[in-house]
């Protein structure tokens, strides 16, 4: 698709794009490549020369077990929160469908979180499960369970995927019920007066059609975990306890900075580059096909 | 719908109530929480109706701060309503006139520049965080706004909305304008930009509601404190030991950090959902 009527200029759409060429060669391409070319480089303990080492900083990184228990957290977590809060975001988004009275107050009351920041949910939610003056420990405790994010590893992670899965049901809701409403009505009525229940109908009929939405909230919803998190992991558990809820982002800024090991961290950001690359090259295939059983 | 059986509406009502409930509880507690003092909390009992310590607890925050830091929370909320602004109205300048450029004119290489931004779509800033930092130190932006700000600006959404918004104005209009002797900037300005409003309303939504949400840059490049943003400031308040946590001061701050993006999306919902649906097409 193109426009048929034009401006001819030969200076004036080079003066417009430049704003936009110049913050972009200069804060992500520039960046970007120092990133590729530093995970090739060693850097000696003070910072002040470095030596090309080739693939020595991603060799160094596949024998760190630790880098395999972050791939592993990053997958127990983005799996965990993706299959929760798509789950508890269909059911909500499906009865939002229904014609119900007040049924914009309920979309208001439930799409508020998206402007929650990552920090502050994982702030609320760690205040809410704090071990010692927790409102909602003290339940917890009382049935037995020595509750304690703090110290163990299950319950950090349990209170990351409940904040993380928080912030992200807003976001699910509204992708949901926009593609419940785009499925015409008149398929449900046929499906009704061939005499199938509203269970069946849903299964056979609506979830069917809403696979596009479906497969598209699935890669959004990895990538969130991904990136997003940083700041509820930061505020919640800080990585902790001993290194057991570090996600892969959360160990390139942790690397970098706290252990300052650049080399190894842009290795990383070389390997998480190619990740997202690949999961945005699966979201254009699918979103481009509709995928539809 | 197809059928309308009383008890199944009351089941939906009963549901949605209950998701409203667990969405809306965390927040409640941080509310009540800013209206105690904080031995009150600490001991673990909190209850869940107001106390009568919230003008005591708001005036400290905003204005004077936790008393470990003494840094006032206003301020914070200063620094990140113009790093907020300045990512949602510097992301849509740069946007609309890049978009403008690509659909509105042919020149040498004009794919190339609309691959080149179209490409940062893929890596956000978390994966080059550090070389990210270093380009911005080298340039003396540590500790600024402009430092806060351009590094999140580059990026493609703005320009593929903008483009896709601008292949659908009919090529009438811009002829028509050619006939009455308008030229580029005319064009852009009479005709282009009023068309535009909704959608420029929508992305300035959605950019405000990114940029007061920013974490990892802001935590990265300042030092002071007197340019943290609120989002950092609260993290700080909340110390591995917890005897020195504040509680009532961290958790009246998280109230603060909520309220104005919480405000936009409730009062600007239509542009809200509307932003969100498209940016991400």
């Amino acid at each position: 698709m193109e426009k048929r009527a034009l401006f001819s200029s030969k200076i004036l759409p080079y003066m417009l794009l430049l704003p936009q060429l110049a913050i972009t060669l200069i804060f992500f391409y520039w960046p970007a490549s120092q990133a590729v070319w530093q995970s090739f480089l060693l850097e000696d303990a003070f910072g002040l020369s470095s030596e090309f080492v080739g693939f020595e900083n991603y060799r160094h990184l596949f024998q760190q077990p630790e880098y395999y228990r972050a791939m592993v957290t990053t997958a127990v977590f983005s799996s965990a929160v993706a299959v929760l809060s798509l789950a508890v975001s269909l059911l909500l988004a499906t009865q939002a469908d229904k014609q119900l009275r007040f049924s914009n107050g309920y979309k208001t009351l439930l799409i508020w979180p998206y402007a929650v920041a990552p920090a502050i949910a994982g702030v609320l939610w760690i205040f809410m499960f704090h071990p010692t003056l927790g409102t909602l420990s003290r339940p917890i405790k009382a049935i037995g369970i020595d509750w304690n994010p703090m110290l163990d590893a299950n319950h950090a992670m349990t209170l990351l995927v409940l904040s993380a899965t928080w912030k992200q049901i807003s976001y699910n809701f509204l992708f949901f019920l926009a593609g419940l409403q785009s499925i015409p009505k008149s398929v449900i009525e046929a499906a009704a007066i061939d005499g199938s229940g509203p269970i069946r109908r849903f299964w056979t009929i609506i979830f069917p059609l809403l696979s596009p939405t479906t497969f598209f909230l699935i890669v959004v919803n990895i990538v969130y975990v991904f990136f997003d998190t940083f700041g509820i992991i930061d505020a919640v558990t800080g990585g902790g306890p001993a290194g057991q809820t570090t996600t892969l982002v959360y160990k390139v800024y942790a690397d970098g900075r706290l252990g300052g090991d650049l080399g190894g961290s842009a290795a990383q950001s070389v390997i998480l580059m190619i990740i997202v690359i690949g999961l945005t090259a699966i979201q254009f295939k699918y979103v481009e096909r509709r995928v539809q059983y | 719908m197809v059928e309308n059986r009383r008890y199944r509406n009351l089941l939906a009502y009963l549901i949605l109530t209950i998701g409203i409930v667990i969405v809306a509880f965390p927040v409640y507690l941080a509310i009540m929480a800013s209206t105690f003092d904080a031995s009150t909390i600490i001991n673990g009992n909190m209850p869940l109706v107001p106390g009568d310590q919230a003008a005591d607890n708001y005036y400290r925050t905003l204005f004077i701060g936790g008393s470990a830091s003494r840094e006032p929370v206003g301020m914070m909320m200063f620094n990140s309503f113009v790093m907020a602004m300045g990512i949602a109205v510097g992301k849509i300048l740069i946007s609309v006139l890049s978009a403008f450029a690509v659909v509105y004119f042919r020149f040498p290489l004009r794919m190339t520049a609309f691959w080149i931004i179209f490409i940062t779509l893929m890596l956000p800033v978390e994966v080059r965080i550090y070389p990210t930092y270093k380009i911005v130190a080298d340039l003396g932006l540590l500790d600024t706004y402009t430092g806060l700000i351009l590094p999140l600006i580059a990026s493609a959404t703005g320009t593929l909305l903008f483009r896709q918004f601008f292949m659908t104005i009919p090529d009438e209009l811009l002829e028509a304008s050619k006939i009455d002797g308008a030229g580029a900037f005319r064009f852009f300005k009479d005709t282009l930009i009023p068309l535009s409003i909704t959608t420029i309303a929508a992305l300035f939504v959605i950019q405000f509601i990114y940029g007061w949400n920013q974490y990892l840059w802001p935590l990265l490049i300042t030092t002071q404190s007197s340019m943290q943003t609120i989002v950092i400031g609260i993290k700080k308040m909340i110390t591995t030991q917890d005897a020195l946590t504040e509680w009532n001061i961290a958790m009246t701050t998280a109230v603060l950090a909520m309220v104005p993006p919480v405000l936009v999306v409730i009062f600007m919902q239509r542009l809200f959902v509307k932003g969100l649906v498209e940016t991400e097409k």
